[in-house]
């Protein structure tokens, strides 16, 4: 048998490659498997990169390279007076994709957005254990299920959400991966055929691409969308070569067997940007890495001892050392991307002698305490333990004695947040939809402080949470910001957290590549995307 | 001959128990947990862990879901991997035919190579050549592997650019992968170039893999050899006058293949661990991978399936080369 | 068995002159001996050879080219990695986490599986039954991903990875021992020993146990290379040794990414993996011809 296809290979070798594909393909090296092809179960932008952003639409969209709201599925839309009602008129004339496995008879409409939201709200939806073990945990973290009271479909193309509160985040959840609108039809097909579990295999959406093949760990691809509602992609053929280590990616994109690819590791960067043939674009992320206190332990409940301790860390030296270039140092709990960020907010100033005075004007002499540094590396953070190892040198210098422990990485994760934790620990976020919302009321409001939340610092400050819960009840985006800044100086006084920085996104691609736009918020969308030989 | 088989499945069973129990054991210890890795930064309630636990099964006592899962495989049910919600059995026949193409090749290279290569040796004992490849098939036995295959790598992908630096086939070629093995498929397709294109995406993954397998089956044949030649029969053969060929190609290399084909069965083990490394450094869509991605997901039912299934597969190999060795070699049937 | 069974006294001297007769007789082995003592040297003088610490960063010497190559510079003689640090002094330090991992690993397998296997072999039964088959079980499982599961429970590093690869190899000496110990049992000096009164411990470790060491010490060379090697490979995937520790395979993985640019972080560690391997692979191949009567034959 060998012999056999030794010698088909030697034939094989006589004929020359021609006829490969003349339409234009794009080859992107993702760096990881999608885990399935339905948006709504998971929270991972590896999966969203794969399934929302290129088979699916939302009723709102982000504009391309920014966080701001803009139509999509609903052309436009209306909120009451008393922000608890969102009507959406639907985009007209909207198809789903007409693929192998299925072809639409009729056009996308209110039932679809109903069917969307509801198989993930409702418990007794039909379709909400499509597959056994399927949860919705952005729909949950986001508190959707609490906070739409009903949705009604008003005429074929007019949608109204009711709401249990006034909460001016709403429209940026609609832009996020999970609101992605499925079709009902498609689904009435599947459960006809009892094969229900297809909706997580095979997508139809009305995204700028349809779902071509997913070989499992390998490629995924996709052709473009002719019927699009938009304006249909520049390149026919999108593939997704599914890379999961940066050097191999960084072989591949010099050896031209992909276009594009995303997180380069730090060290590589250099070399790339010496490449004629790669261009490396770099955006700041829409993240923030943060050293959180304890903030009900003595004597870490003293914002005094906390600012002094900040005053301690050389922040530009990690930045140095552990980002290597691809960081900037951050004073505000929200990256400067952000709307709101508020640059009149001076840093703690880098200052060992002054923290030791501050320190014994608070009564705090020999103190010995525990960082915390995650075992693994994240969007934030390249290297908790280096970090770590820095503050513990700092810390030294003003007399206090540090202690550096690690836990695997999901008890890291659970142990951070139990209220009687002993030390400061490291940690950050990456944000979901471009709200501030999303990092000062996730990370630092009251609510949140509780074993189980994300305020690490367990920090509750009435008036911190008061103006964030005012900030949520307006929708008009200028006195949002006012709101947002004050919060930012009160956090800043009162230092629940040392904010250490925010790091830099590289996205390395192929000269031939035009028109990329970078998302703020770390998505990897080719819709615009041509290639010129 | 058929007591025999029986014997032999009588004493597989305590084993398969056992290799359930270190499957399902082992994961339960894994520290950590998928809801937890799940819910990342934004933590969690412990209302809803307690819930989303429940949904997953985890909230019941140890045995009870011990037992659940001994039922469940008696009906072919693996479970559902937690990730991608999939069942566990279908995940992994679609990842196995990338190892077993990859683990095949290297077991053709490393026999076709090996075995001439250690008779040869042995007839020429002490031979240049002899000491030439004794001491390369040492060298093979001593490598570790994934740094062989970066050298590769550097050499063929990066300074000759002959073969891709990893995955299957170009992605150029499209077509519906009907058993999942790239060279029969991309010769079934019937697109130009294909084949080509699969094999030599195939080759570097394949030789690292066969490096051990290569150098361990040419010594193993090479000393079978010798110790066949040194046997009253062979040398009453060669008094007798018959031909130095026919000897060495009948009547020895006949009774040397036994321990060599015993070895080459025990080499599954070895290939699929050497899989583990293979596979990563050439992003080779195959079990190795899976199961080392799995692993640090905490994705319970892939890595207790995924351990089964390998040692499932190593144990049953493990029996066939024990057949194949009692059929070769009547006398073992009977002591 | 052979010369080395007989334990009567003033034999010994004589036993060791003719395995060394043999083993010298080897030329591989007595190169591999060589290599291997030169090696457990520098492990030994680390801090007194290395040029620089093992994990002193010099920022202005990042991915330095060795002393050969344009570019290098004679205070780095194999060059520099990543983040400056002296390439040749790390190597040197490695030796020292190699050879300690074979020796420790070695150490736990061997006298946990003679144990094991003596005990086995010695009371026969259930409890040989019971402790063969979960030898099998820990044998069904290809070694490496065995020691992936293990070292995922015990938490990534050295320490656990050592502990991982001991498990995973000690039922190979378990098997030899009870192998060993079924095979001298009835033997007429245990039974004379055992008429005479010997206790059961003194029988499994002073009278049958020196009489099986021959197997077992080829096999613990064999184990000893293949300790380091499944090391590194822990290593290599993350699991072992921790960085910035200049342990081999763990530098082999920080390097990974470097491959198409600076040759020499790869090819470096790789090659000392795969010059202490082979050297103990030599000495084992020595050891094997020199005790085991079989391969004197051929």
């Amino acid at each position: 048998m060998t012999f056999k296809s030794t010698l088909l290979a030697t034939s094989a070798l006589v004929m020359m490659l021609a006829g490969a594909a003349q339409a234009k393909t794009l080859v992107y090296c993702s760096e990881g498997s999608p885990e399935g092809f339905d948006p709504a179960p998971y929270t991972s932008g590896t999966t969203f990169d794969a399934t929302s952003r290129p088979v699916f639409n939302r009723l709102v969209e982000f504009e391309k390279g920014t966080t701001n709201i803009i139509p999509g599925l609903a052309e436009s839309w209306e909120v009451s007076a008393d922000g608890l009602e969102y009507t959406f008129k639907l985009r007209p004339g909207v198809k789903f994709h007409t693929t192998e496995f299925f072809a639409p008879t009729r056009d996308m409409n209110a039932d679809d957005v109903i069917f969307s939201f509801m198989r993930q709200g409702d418990a007794n939806h039909p379709w909400n254990q499509y597959v056994a073990g399927v949860s919705y945990e952005y729909y949950n973290s986001m508190e959707m299920s609490t906070l739409i009271k009903e949705i009604v479909k008003v005429d074929d193309l007019t949608v109204k959400f009711v709401l249990t509160r006034p909460e001016a985040p709403f429209m940026a959840n609609l832009g996020m991966d999970f609101a992605s609108i499925v079709s009902k039809e498609y689904a009435d097909k599947l459960e006809a055929e009892g094969r229900k579990e297809d909706l997580n295999n095979l997508p139809v959406g009305t995204g700028p691409f349809k779902f071509v093949a997913y070989q499992k760990d390998a490629v995924i691809r996709y052709a473009a969308n002719d019927d699009y509602w938009g304006e249909r992609p520049k390149i026919d053929t999108l593939v997704f070569a599914i890379t999961t280590d940066p050097a191999v990616r960084v072989q591949k994109l010099k050896a031209g067997e992909c276009h594009v690819m995303p997180y380069p590791a730090p060290a590589d960067i250099e070399g790339l940007k010496a490449d004629a043939n790669i261009t490396v674009m770099e955006q700041a992320g829409l993240n923030v890495a943060y050293l959180a206190y304890n903030a009900t332990m003595a004597p870490f409940d003293n914002p005094k001892v906390r600012k002094a301790l900040n005053m301690a860390i050389n922040k530009q030296a990690i930045i140095d050392a552990v980002y290597q270039g691809s960081g900037q140092l951050a004073k505000n709990p929200i990256p400067p991307t952000m709307w709101s960020y508020n640059d009149a907010v001076v840093d703690d100033a880098y200052d060992p002698a002054a923290a030791k005075a501050m320190l014994d004007e608070a009564g705090v002499k020999d103190l010995s305490m525990k960082v915390w540094a995650m075992p693994v590396q994240r969007p934030y953070m390249p290297n908790a333990r280096r970090t770590a190892e820095l503050i513990q040198e700092d810390f030294s210098k003003i007399g206090v004695n540090v202690e550096i422990v690690s836990y695997e990485w999901g008890e890291y994760l659970k142990k951070s947040t139990e209220m009687n934790r002993d030390g400061a620990v490291i940690l950050g976020w990456t944000g979901d939809n471009g709200d501030p919302d999303n990092f000062m009321g996730v990370l630092l409001s009251c609510a949140a402080a509780g074993e189980g939340g994300a305020n690490r610092a367990h920090w509750c400050n009435e008036e911190f949470s008061a103006l964030l819960t005012q900030a949520k009840a307006t929708s008009d985006q200028a006195e949002r910001t006012k709101l947002y800044e004050q919060a930012q100086v009160i956090f800043k006084d009162q230092a629940p957290w040392a904010t250490l920085g925010h790091s830099t996104v590289f996205m390395p691609m192929s000269t031939k590549v035009q028109g990329y736009v970078m998302s703020p918020l770390g998505s990897h969308q080719f819709d615009n995307v041509d290639i010129v030989e | 001959m058929i007591k025999f088989l029986l014997g032999k499945l009588a004493w597989l069973i305590p084993t398969f128990l056992g290799i359930t129990i270190v499957a399902f054991g082992f994961v339960r210890v894994l520290p950590g947990d998928p809801v937890l890795l799940m819910a990342g930064e934004r933590g969690i309630t412990p209302e809803r862990y307690e819930q989303l636990m429940a949904q997953f099964g985890f909230d019941r006592p140890i045995w009870q879901q011990y037992l659940e899962f001994i039922g469940r495989l008696f009906q072919g049910d693996f479970g559902n991997s937690l990730v991608t919600k999939k069942p566990v059995l279908t995940e992994f026949l679609t990842l196995f035919p990338a190892t077993v193409e990859l683990g095949l090749c290297a077991i053709v290279i490393a026999t076709l190579i090996g075995i001439p290569v250690g008779v040869l040796a042995a007839i020429k004992r002490g031979s240049w050549f002899d000491q030439a490849t004794m001491t390369t098939a040492l060298v093979g036995y001593s490598m570790p592997i994934f740094w062989w295959g970066l050298l590769l790598i550097i050499l063929f992908s990066g300074i000759l650019q002959w073969t891709p630096v990893s995955g299957r086939i170009s992605l150029l070629y499209y077509f519906p992968n009907a058993t999942g093995f790239m060279l029969f498929d991309s010769l079934m397709s019937g697109e130009k170039g294909a084949f080509r294109s699969a094999v030599s995406h195939l080759i570097l993954p394949s030789v690292v893999l066969a490096t051990i397998p290569l150098a361990v089956i040419a010594r193993q044949t090479r000393s079978a050899m010798l110790e066949v030649l040194g046997e009253d029969y062979v040398r009453t053969a060669r008094a007798k006058g018959l031909s130095r060929a026919r000897v060495v190609g009948i009547h020895a290399l006949r009774n040397a293949m036994i321990p060599v084909i015993t070895t080459i069965g025990l080499q599954v083990g070895v290939l699929l661990a050497g899989a583990i490394l293979t596979e990563t450094i050439f992003s080779w869509p195959g079990i190795g991978k899976w199961m080392v991605d799995s692993i640090s997901r905490r994705d319970y039912p892939v890595v207790q399936g995924g351990l089964l299934l390998i040692a499932g597969i190593v144990m049953i190999v493990n029996l066939l080369v024990d057949l194949m060795y009692g059929f070769i070699n009547p006398r073992i049937r009977h002591s | 068995m052979t010369s080395i069974s007989t334990t009567e006294p003033g034999s010994r001297r004589q036993v060791l002159a003719e395995f060394w007769f043999y083993f010298r007789e080897n030329r591989g082995a007595v190169i591999g001996l060589w290599v291997f003592a030169v090696l457990v040297l520098v492990a030994l003088l680390a801090p007194l050879i290395a040029p620089h610490g093992p994990t002193t960063q010099y920022r202005d010497a990042l991915l330095m080219p060795p002393v050969w190559q344009e570019g290098g510079s004679s205070s780095y003689l194999l060059g520099t990695d990543a983040i400056g640090r002296d390439i040749l002094s790390r190597l040197i330090y490695g030796a020292r986490y190699s050879l300690f991992i074979g020796l420790i690993v070695v150490t736990i397998a061997l006298v946990g599986g003679i144990v094991i296997g003596l005990v086995a072999g010695f009371f026969g039964g259930w409890v040989d039954t019971v402790i063969m088959r979960v030898m099998d079980v820990i044998l069904a499982f290809p070694s490496l991903l065995l020691a992936l599961v293990l070292v995922a429970i015990l938490g990534p590093g050295l320490t656990n990875a050592m502990i991982a690869i001991a498990i995973v190899l000690q039922p190979h000496f378990a098997r030899l021992t009870r192998a060993a110990v079924l095979g001298e049992k009835n033997r007429e000096y245990v039974m004379a020993a055992r008429v005479a009164g010997a206790g059961k411990l003194r029988l499994m470790f002073r009278t049958i146990l020196p009489n099986c060491l021959a197997p077992l010490i080829v096999q613990g060379t064999l184990s000893f290379s293949t300790a380091i090697l499944d090391a590194a490979a822990l290593g290599f995937l993350g699991m072992g040794a921790q960085p910035p520790t200049p342990e081999w395979g763990t530098m082999l993985a920080e390097a990974r990414e470097f491959i198409l640019r600076a040759w020499w972080v790869v090819t470096f560690p790789g090659l000392a993996i795969l010059i202490t391997v082979l050297s103990i692979n030599l000495m084992g191949d020595g050891l094997r011809d020199a005790l085991d009567p079989k391969m004197k034959r051929s």
